[in-house]
């Protein structure tokens, strides 16, 4: 780098580059937060919903899993699990409810949570709002 | 080591190891249930074990900062630590917090822990990366502030470098996009999207803050080229890092709900990400070239060029590979992820981490400059076999994603999930089996600090 080019330049075009780059994105985030309602439905988010999001959160599902293709890679999408099942809340907590406690020899299995009807339901709520968030048509197809 | 405050990072130093040797066999455990599936099933489900390695593997780069700071501040600062006692105590809350917490990953169930910790009232846990319970982040906000207390007035009493002051602002913002982790919203669009303010940017954006000033340093010691000149690359790999990090942010918002001009935002800019890394690893090479002594510490030279390397591979190279929208489209979320991941944390910041380590280390036990030759070669072993055993773990995920992208996302008649994972089995187990030399590198890294000898001179 040429003696034209000195630290104090390159100092200025951090500070500069960085302040006005982040003061972009704040931009877009306020952008994004007013567009969203309408991609995310939120008057959709009943209280069970909301438990939904919880029991979600507190047994660690997004350990084994992706929603809408964030988590972990052990276990299918469930962002579209709600229409892979048919659009079946029933077929959801059929399935939650049906893992055996000591799982399934030589296989991945899901943990046996042990949930309330109360949670099952939040849970399968949750997963069927979370369907119909406006994904940009992700995934590509229904197997997620 | 010209002042003695300066050795508490070795307290540090011996944490992030001993975390990192945590991670490490957690890791092989997940790699081993991902082909025989009821592995350890149900004392140790897969969340489990990856919470514990993805934990540890965070606490562990916080330690290997934090001991890199205390290090480094004092020296460029050119005055002792503000207080080396808050050091030790801080060290010994934040080891305390995290052995706690992974005890409790692995000794109570989850949702017992979300009960008790007060998941209830305030709602932060069960997300990815952030699954520490609330009291856990709340410990950890409390150490980052006496930390950031400590070496800032380490900082004001002293030499005010711009080594100094490009890590002091990396760690600060560290510890202020770290409070978003408490911002949990009932809407899981607004929480994704939030969530991504600590996760995407840290690593993209304010830690290679910290793995620059970290670089440089060490590239100033071991080659002995002029200040004004490394601090000027300094300069300009951080203003890229931001200036394509920061909205590159919008590569994560192209399917979760965002509007869809993310999608070219996060595109133009997420693809400029590898320039910064491209100019670390032209940094590390042209300052080597033209160093003006030959350090006798070569190990720490060997560290330093690969950390520039490894880490324009896994996060320029590999993040590339699936950063454009129209790709993401396929590749979101399979195990292409996972192999960008594990290069991208290896390259950039397993590798500065160690690289600080190395090169101080000898120091703060007492050795001129350098270890013993024997020592350096032991260690120089281990760089090869985890850092080849990296690439190959990361070339089988790649392996593993490209097939499962085609079987069940890209194909006419697209398989399910579980169906695809089944087919994936031998990349798994090559990746198992590349895992498994990375733990031997990792034994032959710790067996290198045990190695007696005659220090090495220039």
């Amino acid at each position: 780098m040429s003696s034209v080019f000195t630290k104090s330049t390159a100092r200025n075009i951090f500070y500069g580059g960085s302040l006005f780059f982040f003061l972009v994105f704040l931009g877009l985030t306020m952008d994004t937060l007013e567009k969203l309602p309408e991609r995310d439905h939120r008057e959709n988010i009943t209280p069970e919903v909301v438990l939904g999001k919880k029991v979600w959160e507190d047994n660690n599902c997004i350990g084994c899993h992706t929603l809408l293709g964030e988590g972990a890679y052990f276990a299918p999408e469930l962002g579209n699990v709600y229409k892979r099942f048919g659009g079946s809340k029933e077929a959801i907590i059929a399935f939650i409810k049906s893992r055996p406690a000591e799982g399934i020899p030589g296989r991945r299995s899901m943990p046996q949570f042990n949930l309330t009807d109360e949670e099952l339901e939040g849970m399968a709520e949750f997963l069927k709002w979370s369907s119909e968030i406006n994904t940009s048509n992700w995934p590509p197809n229904i197997q997620g | 080591m010209k002042y003695q405050s300066q050795s508490v990072a070795k307290l540090y130093f011996i944490a992030a190891i001993a975390l990192f040797v945590a991670q490490i066999l957690f890791g092989l455990i997940m790699g081993l249930q991902y082909v025989m599936g009821d592995f350890l099933f149900p004392e140790i489900p897969f969340n489990v074990a990856r919470m514990v390695h993805t934990n540890t593997l965070i606490v562990w780069l916080l330690f290997g900062f934090m001991g890199s700071a205390y290090y480094l501040i004092p020296e460029e600062a050119e005055t002792e630590l503000y207080s080396p006692k808050l050091a030790v105590i801080l060290f010994w809350v934040f080891l305390g917090a995290a052995g706690a917490t992974v005890a409790a990953y692995l000794l109570v169930n989850y949702s017992t822990l979300a009960h008790i910790t007060g998941n209830d009232l305030l709602p932060t846990m069960g997300r990815e990366f952030l699954e520490q319970p609330t009291i856990t982040k709340i410990g950890i906000v409390v150490v980052a502030l006496g930390f950031l207390f400590n070496v800032g007035m380490t900082v004001l009493k002293g030499r005010k470098t711009t080594i100094n002051l490009v890590l002091m602002l990396g760690l600060t913002l560290l510890a202020v996009f770290f409070l978003f982790s408490f911002y949990n919203p009932e809407n899981l669009v607004l929480d994704k999207m939030f969530w991504w303010w600590v996760v995407h940017l840290w690593v993209e954006g304010v830690w290679e803050l910290i793995l620059g000033a970290l670089l440089a340093f060490v590239l100033i010691k071991v080659t002995g080229v002029d200040r004004e000149i490394i601090e000027k690359w300094l300069y300009v790999i951080i203003a890229m890092a931001l200036i394509t990090g920061i909205l590159g942010t919008g590569h994560h918002f192209y399917f979760i709900g965002t509007p869809e001009y993310w999608q070219t935002i996060g595109s133009i800019f997420s693809a400029m990400e590898p320039i910064p890394f491209f100019m670390m690893t032209l940094f590390a090479f042209n300052m080597v070239n033209r160093r003006r002594r030959d350090h006798p510490n070569k190990a720490a030279v060997l560290w330093a060029l690969g950390t520039g390397v490894m880490a324009f591979l896994g996060a320029g190279v590999w993040g590339f590979l699936h950063t454009l929208a129209p790709v993401n489209f396929y590749t979101h979320g399979t195990q292409i992820t996972a192999a960008h991941g594990h290069m991208a944390f290896y390259g950039a910041y397993v590798m500065i981490v160690i690289t600080m380590i190395s090169y101080t280390m000898p120091l703060m036990r007492g050795r001129a400059a350098a270890n013993s030759p024997a020592a350096q070669v032991m260690e120089m072993w281990s760089f090869w076999l985890m850092t080849v055993s990296m690439v190959f773990i990361t070339l089988f995920l790649t392996a593993a994603g490209i097939v499962q992208v085609w079987l069940q996302r890209y194909s006419d008649a697209p398989q399910s999930f579980m169906v695809v994972q089944e087919q994936l089995e031998i990349f798994y187990w090559m990746r198992e089996g590349a895992g498994v030399i990375f733990l031997i590198g990792l034994i032959v890294y710790i067996m290198s600090f045990f190695v007696k000898g005659e220090e090495a001179s220039a």
